[in-house]
């Protein structure tokens, strides 16, 4: 082996020892700064307790659980229709040409910094909700009020975030899907829309998912744009118009005025946070294997 | 004797390029007619254009005309679903969906409006017994189609194609990716078929067109040579052409 070869090779090692060993630390360090007071205060008590009230000595987070849960399921319901839609859209019905346009005017909502969307959804999504949607919700239920800052905003606006992740990565399973199948449906007299629905989405599905666990994550994840707009309310939301607090929302929110229990319990939630994504993901690294594709 | 298509004068042009030159040909009723000539002079073109599969290409165009049972088919309204309904596809490659073998029989009829399930059990036994595969595969109809032989498969795909209950069966060179022995149960295959459908059949195979097929057309450049009745197109050809391709003179 050439010497440069050899330096390289090295330089490689390090970095992957380098980016293991900062994981490990990191996971390490979240552990010892909350496991005590996960332990002493019990973990049945802090998982499922529904008060959250650190300055007074109450830790259940059960509040921010369901907070972060309502806001991410809400973010994929809006977005893995529109998402899996507009890829269908792009790969199948648009002609070429345009659909790149579309494409990448799409990839670029993935460029926009989170605060800016959060900005966005206070100044527009938030008035909104409170003038337009809520009286249409008040003639099913007429005893709900908002302010606006709601599951519904951030649910809305996560959905906006992870459309450049669904659309591009599904776009470009559909579009892997290969000709001979299509073809195959026409030739079966299928038109176009049974061809998409009934061939090429299914063949498609393990990419897709892949798509959909992407974006989940990133929606978990999102911290400042659900912050702005949630209302971070830590109680139990009744209906999509209620405010909530997430996980991450509230630890970012009190870090900084945290006593030392309270940042002891934060990095508690931390750990929770994490466990949560760690089974998400294991969850759906399984499907797609059984749905016969390679996990991310 | 009943002509299934009749074909007048046409001319196909991708973009610029003239894939087809002033064809005129019929193409009768339970019988095998064989599309021979040699690469690249519009084969499967042709096929093509007898169930309409051109359409999917951009910047394809189309002059003559095409009749399927007397009524011409690139007419205005004409019902292209309907018509890949009576007129069935095979293609080179065997191209099972990536579902289960039962799945995949029923795909066309379920398009087509068909629920119900102990119908639909028929019709994937009645269409693998077709093919004679139903012996070979009836205890493994919930496995996936990916899993069976290149030969097997494309006999799926004939089933695939039969369980819409066609009139008309396209063939694009259906042997081609297959073993001898595949091929020859395939070529047994279809003088069955012959007996309910008509057949028309693209092949390099001069052999397979002499032994399966009762006409023979032969194409070059886009243009049909000659179309006439195999034995006469294997023994006595009109044209020099003909004589030189199928004695392995050019080609
Ligand atoms: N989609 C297309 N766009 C442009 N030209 C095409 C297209 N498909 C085929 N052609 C051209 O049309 C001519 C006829 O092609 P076709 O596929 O019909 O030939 P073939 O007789 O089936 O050949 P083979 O025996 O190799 O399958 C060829 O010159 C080919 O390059
Ligand atoms: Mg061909």
């Amino acid at each position: 082996m050439k010497n440069y070869e050899k330096v390289i090779e090295k330089v490689i090692l390090l970095s992957a020892i380098v980016a293991t060993i900062s994981v490990a630390l990191i996971t390490v360090f979240i552990f010892q700064s909350g496991l005590p007071i996960l332990i002493q205060y019990g973990l049945i008590d802090f998982i499922f307790g529904t008060t959250w009230s650190p300055t007074n000595g109450y830790y259940g987070i059960l509040p921010l659980i369901a907070g972060t849960l309502s806001v991410t399921i809400g973010a994929l319901i809006i977005g893995v229709p529109i998402g899996v839609a507009c890829a269908v859209f792009l790969s199948e019905i648009l002609a070429k040409k345009p659909a790149k346009v579309f494409k990448f005017a799409i990839e670029l909502l993935a460029g926009i910094p989170s605060v800016v969307y959060g900005f966005f959804g206070l100044v527009v999504l938030i008035p909104a909700i409170r003038n337009y949607i809520l009286p249409i919700y008040q003639i099913f239920a007429p005893n709900v009020s908002t302010t606006g800052f709601s599951i519904l905003a951030g649910a809305a606006i996560l959905a906006i975030m992870i459309l450049p992740t669904i659309v591009s990565m599904s776009e470009n399973a559909i579009t892997a899907v290969p000709h001979e199948y299509k073809e195959a449906s026409l030739a079966l007299g299928a038109n176009k829309m049974e061809t998409m629905v009934r061939v090429l989405v299914p063949t498609a599905k393990s990419g897709i998912l892949s798509s959909i666990i992407l974006g989940m994550g990133r929606a978990i994840g999102e911290t400042m744009a659900v912050l702005l707009i949630t209302g971070n309310m830590a109680k139990m939301p009744n209906t999509v118009l209620d405010p909530v607090a997430t996980l991450t929302g509230t630890i970012a929110m009190e870090m900084g005025y945290a006593s030392p229990t309270h940042q002891q319990v934060l990095f508690a939630v931390g750990i929770i946070l994490f466990i949560i994504i760690m089974i998400l993901n294991i969850i759906a690294q399984i499907s797609v294997r059984r749905l016969g594709g390679n996990a991310v | 004797m009943e002509t299934k298509f009749e074909i007048e004068k046409l001319n196909l042009y991708y973009g610029s390029f003239q894939a087809l030159d002033n064809v005129d040909m019929n193409i009768y009723r339970n019988k095998i007619t064989a599309l021979i000539g040699p690469s690249g002079c519009g084969k499967s073109t042709f096929l093509r254009t007898l169930n309409r599969m051109n359409d999917l290409i951009q910047g394809v165009r189309i002059e003559g005309t095409v009749k399927f049972d007397g009524k011409d088919m690139y007419g205005l309204n004409y019902d292209v679903i309907a018509l890949r309904k009576k007129v069935g596809m095979v293609f080179q490659k065997p191209n099972p969906f990536p579902k289960t073998i039962y799945e995949n029989i029923v795909y066309g009829p379920r398009i087509h409006g068909e629920k119900n399930k102990s119908k639909l059990d028929r019709i994937v036994e009645k269409a693998l017994y077709e093919v004679a595969m139903w012996e070979e595969v009836k205890d493994r109809l919930q496995k996936p189609a990916l899993g069976l032989s290149g030969g097997q498969q494309q006999r799926l795909c004939i089933a695939r194609c039969l369980a819409v209950e066609p009139e008309v069966i396209l063939m694009d060179e259906p042997t081609s990716a297959l073993d001898p022995v595949a091929t020859a149960k395939i070529e047994e295959l279809l003088k069955e078929l012959a007996v309910k459908y008509s057949i028309v059949i693209v092949t390099h195979n001069m052999q397979q067109a002499g032994r399966v097929s009762d006409y023979t057309s032969f194409f070059l450049n886009g243009k049909v040579i000659e179309t006439d009745k195999t034995e006469v197109i294997f023994s006595n050809p009109a044209d020099k052409k003909t004589e030189d391709y199928i004695t392995g003179r050019f080609g």
